[in-house]
């Protein structure tokens, strides 16, 4: 079997791309404790899943892909969603149910979706977008796109008989697909020692002959390093490649989670690795910015988040009457 | 070739004639189902078209029926025209998650933004004594999603047509195919090619009864229809075609025209097709009944094994003349 690598992140950061990375990082991370706050405030309803923690993984993944790659995502992807550059005021709209949301409200916070953007969802059953994901990739190949296909999911669907027969296609048929398990150690309340009995889920790539290489889903810049060298290789080989990032979600899984399942300390621990200040560190350490440059940064990040919030609220609710739109398509 | 000129094939040859034309007319068309290509389709339906099309176009695929049904979902999205084969409706099953919660949901999901334009082939139907895991009628499951469109292809024009009229919808279409069919021959027009898949069909003009069906009941009814006619009972023979949206015009308008129901199918009597089609016709049209409308439906059994007992479980022709003549009291 073949031996599964650990990426690191390029000993050297540019300046304008880590302001750029920063900067992302913190609009997700400011994005979701704002949503938190919404849905106290019952303008956020059904369930909310926040990427706080996780941030580096979606932002280090995305950056490296270009406008024709496909990307499908889990329930929690308000973080791709804002990587993707869908307008945060259209994902903060599709969260309230209004019909400017970016599924006409139609979705909410699980169903993200921008066809323009080839963003495919907010797929909220569990390994359930894993074999379409193959199908899409499937289709690239067939037609001879030059575009390849992105699926984010958790460990817990590589507990799905569904990941299994996913990863099975992708190597079988050879397509441009790159599967990104960010494993956040916890499949809702279950931790990952009592839902697999292999628990590096690295591992199990290698089992269906696909590259596959882990990284410290902690670290944007390793994070992106190993998304960079997925994408190339996949376009030089057309073949299916694996990244597994290791990270950790440091909010409930939902707002309905009293977190009965972990460790106080166990939280604090991981948040010494948050992403972001981490990056913040480094960009210090390179001069690259000042302590004032990041108190800057935080109120343009706030700027845009109330922005955003003061979209939706201005949002308008799409008339019952339209209630049966969209079951079929209009011309068939 | 005339108009007029008529041929004479079996249900499997119309099937195979169908989706070879599907595939010589759009190159994004392609087939892929368990033991489609090699071994030539369980059902021998596909023989020979993995030679003429080639593996890209007749693609094998290992028994993963999620995994498949997905990536056929998949390929839809991403501009091809799959026809995606479920061997039995009973395997059909394992791939609901992705019929159900992502074909039928992600036009919706999406406020309109992403189609869906994959076609499922599902064979289906009782008689082969294939037992409880390999027959079953389960049109029903499928015609109750919403987003979906659901097709019975209870006649040859139709197995030779619906899948090339299904090819131009932006919908996920599902046929079910009749295995119990796929041998009986019957004369079709030698030009037959996409039928209208938004109709229910008058098959049997009549004036005394409507009797109507789908699928594997639609030529048990005609049959039915022609032992009639010898007792001076007319009946008319409708073939719903179109499960899920229902047309119900066809229906209300053969009701006006002979005052009396007898519906037939074969999927179990509890909450099938007829229960829709029987309350539709209560709500609309019930002051045009002579008669209570009148079911007959499969025997709420897994389906057994032995002929004289997988016979007992579905109903025959001779169950739909009693029964006809009792709603007549012709007897």
């Amino acid at each position: 079997m073949e031996e599964v690598q650990t990426i690191q992140s390029l000993p050297a950061i540019e300046k304008n791309h880590g302001l750029d990375l920063l900067y992302q990082m913190m609009l997700i991370r400011r994005f979701e404790e704002k949503s938190a706050e919404l849905y106290t405030k019952e303008k956020i309803r059904g369930f909310l899943h926040l990427y706080v923690g996780e941030e580096a993984v979606a932002v280090g993944v995305i950056n490296t892909l270009s406008a024709d790659d496909n990307i499908l995502c889990t329930y929690r992807e308000h973080g791709h969603a804002l990587a993707r550059g869908i307008d945060a005021g259209m994902i903060m709209a599709e969260m309230y149910g209004k019909q400017e949301g970016c599924s006409r409200g139609r979705g909410g916070s699980m169903h993200l979706f921008d066809a323009k953007r080839k963003f495919y969802g907010g797929n909220a059953i569990v390994g359930g977008h894993l074999a379409m994901s193959v199908g899409m990739a499937l289709a690239s190949k067939k037609q001879k796109k030059n575009n390849i296909t992105v699926c984010f999911f958790g460990e817990g669907a590589a507990a799905e008989g569904e990941f299994h027969e996913a990863m099975n296609l992708a190597a079988l048929w050879s397509v441009p697909v790159l599967f990104v398990c960010e494993n956040n150690l916890y499949a809702m309340g279950t931790a990952i020692r009592y839902s697999h009995a292999v628990t590096e889920i690295e591992k199990k790539g290698p089992a269906y002959g696909i590259e596959t290489v882990v990284v410290d889903g902690m670290d944007v810049l390793a994070v992106e390093n190993a998304a960079g060298r997925a994408v190339e290789k996949i376009h030089a080989t057309g073949k299916p490649y694996f990244i597994v990032c290791n990270t950790y979600r440091f909010r409930a899984h939902s707002m309905f989670d009293a977190e009965l399942y972990r460790d106080k300390t166990e939280v604090e621990e991981w948040k010494k690795r948050d992403p972001i200040p981490k990056l913040q560190q480094q960009m210090l350490g390179e001069n690259f910015i000042s302590q004032n440059d990041i108190v800057i940064m935080s109120k343009k990040v706030e700027d845009e988040v109330q922005k955003a919030v003061d979209f939706a609220e201005a949002g308008t609710w799409e008339p019952a009457e339209e209630l049966t739109k969209f079951v079929y398509s209009e011309n068939g | 070739m005339s108009e007029n000129n008529i041929i004479k094939l079996t249900y499997r040859e119309a099937l195979k004639r169908g989706i070879r034309e599907a595939l010589q007319k759009d190159e994004k068309v392609f087939l892929m189902g368990e033991d489609v290509g090699r071994y030539g389709g369980a059902f021998a339906v596909s023989k020979g078209l993995l030679q003429e099309f080639g593996p890209e176009r007749i693609m094998d695929v290992p028994l993963s029926e999620s995994g498949f049904v997905g990536a056929g979902i998949g390929a839809a999205l991403n501009g091809m025209r799959p026809i995606v084969e479920i061997m039995t409706v009973n395997f059909s099953l394992l791939a609901m998650d992705q019929i159900v919660n992502n074909a039928a949901t992600l036009l919706h999901m999406s406020g309109g933004q992403i189609n869906v334009p994959v076609v499922i082939r599902i064979s289906c139907g009782i008689g082969r004594q294939l037992a409880a895991q390999h027959s079953h009628s389960w049109e029903p499951l499928y015609a109750h999603i919403p987003g979906l469109k659901v097709l019975s292809a209870g006649t040859h024009e139709d197995a030779r047509g619906m899948l090339l009229t299904a090819l131009q919808n932006r919908d996920p279409v599902i046929i079910f195919e009749y295995t119990f069919l796929l041998n009986k021959e019957e004369e079709i027009s030698a030009n037959a090619g996409a039928v209208d898949i938004t109709k229910a069909k008058v098959r049997r003009e009549g004036r005394d009864v409507s009797i109507i069906t789908y699928g594997a009941g639609v030529y048990k009814a005609l049959d039915a229809a022609k032992e009639l006619i010898a007792t001076g009972i007319d009946a008319e023979v409708i073939d719903l075609r179109v499960l899920r949206p229902l047309d119900e015009v066809t229906i209300f308008n053969s009701v006006k025209k002979t005052h009396r129901v007898l519906l037939v199918e074969e999927a179990w009597g509890s909450v099938n097709v007829s229960s829709e089609v029987s309350a539709r016709i209560m709500e609309n049209v019930f002051y045009e009944l002579d008669a209570p409308v009148q079911r007959l439906g499969g025997v709420e059994v897994p389906i057994p094994y032995p002929k004289h007992l997988e016979d007992a479980s579905i109903p025959q022709n001779a169950d739909i003349v009693k029964k006809v003549k009792k709603m007549l009291q012709h007897d």
